[in-house]
């Protein structure tokens, strides 16, 4: 059994708004292994989100642990966070989430612009990545002139680009008409056989289906947690 | 690989600010106002010209100080000049006045022996009958004053003789009629050849042209605004002062429409050399003591140059006070114009910096793109307005004919400010973008 990447050992959130406090996650502990394929499932409004963030480290649990490669990154000060997110994890987002000014290989740069690698080697990876997603013919285009499925496949690129520990996926086909979704999770699929650590959060069953296994959240608890066979 | 990334440390946390990385920051800001062509270049344009104005009120402010300063030093700085002025009243009744009377006003002869017998530190005066006339050579006529006068008057004024010599000690004693041109009235005289030698009339009397003074080094017009009372001061001629009071005598007639009008002044201007420039306030009060016992109309003036000169450097600082303040607001308005823009812009751009920091981007990073943006914006404004500011000048003194001095440092003070402005008007744009919360951010529609 392989050292676990993703360790949440009993992480709470809980916001303050106004007078009352509305607890996210009450205490919730799992571990994911290198390799694995998961989804993130549950009705809106049971934490699917707060957890997201949490795992992208975009905040910070209240109470509880988050170990992300063997390192404790719930205590952590907002640069070494920045630097976490930049170096150790891939987003892909609901709405693609490009920066409409900056062409396709310029977008996927970004993750490696923060880092301070060599330009050459930064853009020679980047062009790398694009072609292997598909878009070798619009390196130079701007993502207002990309269909919808193309634009998710920039952001898959620009989420691979750092070479994370995990990729995390907000909704990826969620914008998405059926046949670009089909084709992004299959894209998702060859990631998974290539051995990335992907997460994904989705309310779609059929999306929550090609994962390896599924965790199930209800009003801030796991639910289930179950392997696919 | 993925497992073996290098885990994040905080040590490297200054890197953010390498010189590569700047210099992409520098091609990013360069890319995101090219976006926005239209709206840079008018929130540049406050900075344009805040920048333009200093530098061009500051030339032409500077040209004519130097000009009124240049012009009080030609009096000579250790000098005191007293002039005879003809007292208010007295105007009046001539001017109303049928009857003819002798007006008798003035510097006199005694008040130069008062001068020299009790003031100490007086080292050689300067005696001047002035009197105004037209100057022939043969059909060519110039009004003219008239300037009786001895012949230390050159060193003592700074004002040197071009060509031919001025009068002697024994010019005067002879009461020779000999002359030294001004040097502006010679060609309204003598076009096309020399006057060395030749006779100009004045009157019935004939005068021997034994030598031409220096151009003074300025126009008609600027005398007008520090000698306004003798408008033709530059046409002068001289002659020697026993010379003039011979064929002058003491009293000058005029004929009016009924009547006669005669003046009698024994001299009408005087200079008094100081023999050293700090006792000249002193002696300056002491001749004007003097003068004041001694005189009971104000029928004279005293002019000190150096208290001029004081004085127009006073006059000189006071402008630069109201000059800064109105750079300082300029400058201000349009460091609000550019915050204002950048405060937009950072809204407008929420969801990039959302994307940004979730890739990545710290704080830190954040700020240095937006910093960096303000100041290129204010920067550009400030090298426009340089080049405005120096071109102004030059087109004022070109159709005016002001003189305008353009100092170095105008420029790069101007220049410095407006960068100082971007920086100043640009840290709180981007900390607010930089202090923004990620996920909010991502949020933001």
């Amino acid at each position: 059994m392989p050292e676990p990447i993703v360790q949440f050992n009993n992480v709470r959130k809980s916001y303050q708004m106004g007078m009352f406090t509305v607890e996210a996650l009450r205490g919730v502990t799992f571990d994911i292994t290198e390799g694995d394929y998961i989804s993130i499932m549950g009705s809106s409004g049971c934490g699917k989100s707060t957890l997201l963030n949490l795992l992208g480290c975009l905040d910070r649990p209240t109470t509880g642990h988050y170990l992300l490669g063997g390192e404790d990154v719930s205590g952590m000060d907002d640069d070494s966070l920045s630097a976490v997110r930049g170096a150790r994890l891939g987003f892909i987002f609901q709405s693609y989430n490009l920066i409409q000014q900056l062409s396709v290989v310029e977008n996927i740069e970004i993750p490696l612009y923060y880092q301070d690698r060599p330009e050459a080697e930064s853009r020679e990876r980047a062009i790398k990545l694009a072609k292997r997603v598909g878009l070798a013919e619009r390196l130079d285009h701007k993502p207002f002139e990309l269909s919808g499925g193309q634009q998710q496949r920039v952001a898959i690129a620009r989420a691979l680009v750092n070479d994370p520990l995990v990729i995390l996926a907000d909704e990826p086909t969620g914008n998405l008409d059926s046949a670009s979704g089909v084709e992004i999770l299959k894209v998702f699929d060859e990631l998974h056989a290539q051995g990335k650590t992907l997460i994904i959060v989705t309310h779609d069953p059929t999306v929550g289906r090609r994962a390896r296994r599924t965790i199930r959240l209800r009003d801030g608890h796991i639910e289930s947690d179950i392997r696919h066979p | 690989m993925s497992a073996n990334n290098p885990p994040p440390k905080n040590d490297s946390a200054w890197r953010g600010l390498s010189v590569a990385r700047l210099q992409r920051a520098v091609r990013l800001g360069i890319r995101s106002l090219w976006l926005h062509r239209l709206r840079s270049l008018l929130t540049v344009l406050g900075i344009v010209f805040g920048v333009c104005s200093v530098i061009a009120m500051l030339a032409i402010g500077e040209g004519a100080s130097y000009e009124a300063q240049e012009q009080i030093k030609s009096l000579g700085s250790q000098n005191i000049i007293l002039h005879s002025v003809k007292p208010p009243d007295e105007q009046k009744v001539s001017n109303q006045g049928s009857q003819s009377r002798v007006l008798q006003y003035g510097v006199t002869y005694s008040d130069v022996q008062r001068i020299t017998a009790t003031i100490p530190g007086v080292t050689v005066m300067l005696p001047a009958r002035i009197i105004r006339d037209y100057v022939w050579n043969i059909s060519h006529r110039v009004d003219c004053e008239i300037a009786g006068t001895v012949p230390w008057y050159p060193t003592m004024r700074n004002h040197r003789v071009a060509s031919g010599r001025f009068f002697t000690e024994q010019d005067m004693a002879g009461q020779k009629s000999v002359c030294v041109l001004g040097a502006e009235m010679v060609p309204m005289l003598f076009p096309m050849q020399s006057p060395l030698g030749k006779q100009v009339r004045v009157g019935g009397d004939y005068y021997q042209v034994i030598g031409v003074m220096e151009a003074r080094g300025h126009d008609a017009k600027t005398d007008d605004a520090t000698e306004s009372k003798d408008k033709s001061a530059a046409y002068r001629m001289f002659i020697p002062l026993e010379t003039a009071k011979l064929r002058y005598g003491e009293v000058l007639m005029r004929r009016r429409a009924g009547s006669f009008e005669a003046e009698r002044v024994q001299l009408h201007e005087l200079t008094v050399k100081v023999a050293s420039l700090d006792q000249v306030t002193i002696v300056a009060g002491a001749v004007k003591a003097v003068m004041e016992r001694n005189h009971k109309k104000k029928d004279y003036q005293i002019d000190v140059p150096l208290e001029m000169l004081r004085r127009a450097e006073r006059t000189k600082q006071i402008f630069n006070i109201v000059l800064g303040s109105i750079a300082a607001i300029s400058l201000l308005v349009g460091g609000i114009g550019i915050m204002n823009i950048m405060l937009a812009s950072v809204t407008e751009r929420t969801r990039e910096i959302g994307i940004r920091r979730a890739l990545g981007a710290r704080r830190r990073d954040i700020i240095i793109q937006f910093l960096v943006e303000t100041v290129m914006l204010s920067g550009i404004g400030g090298i426009l307005g340089v080049m405005l500011g120096v071109t102004i000048p030059l087109i004022v003194s070109h159709t005016a004919g002001m003189k305008t001095i353009i100092t170095i440092w105008s420029p790069l003070l101007a220049f410095g400010i407006s960068a100082l402005v971007g920086v100043i008007f640009g840290i709180y744009p981007a900390v607010r973008a930089a202090k923004m919360d990620p996920v909010e951010a991502l949020r933001h529609e």
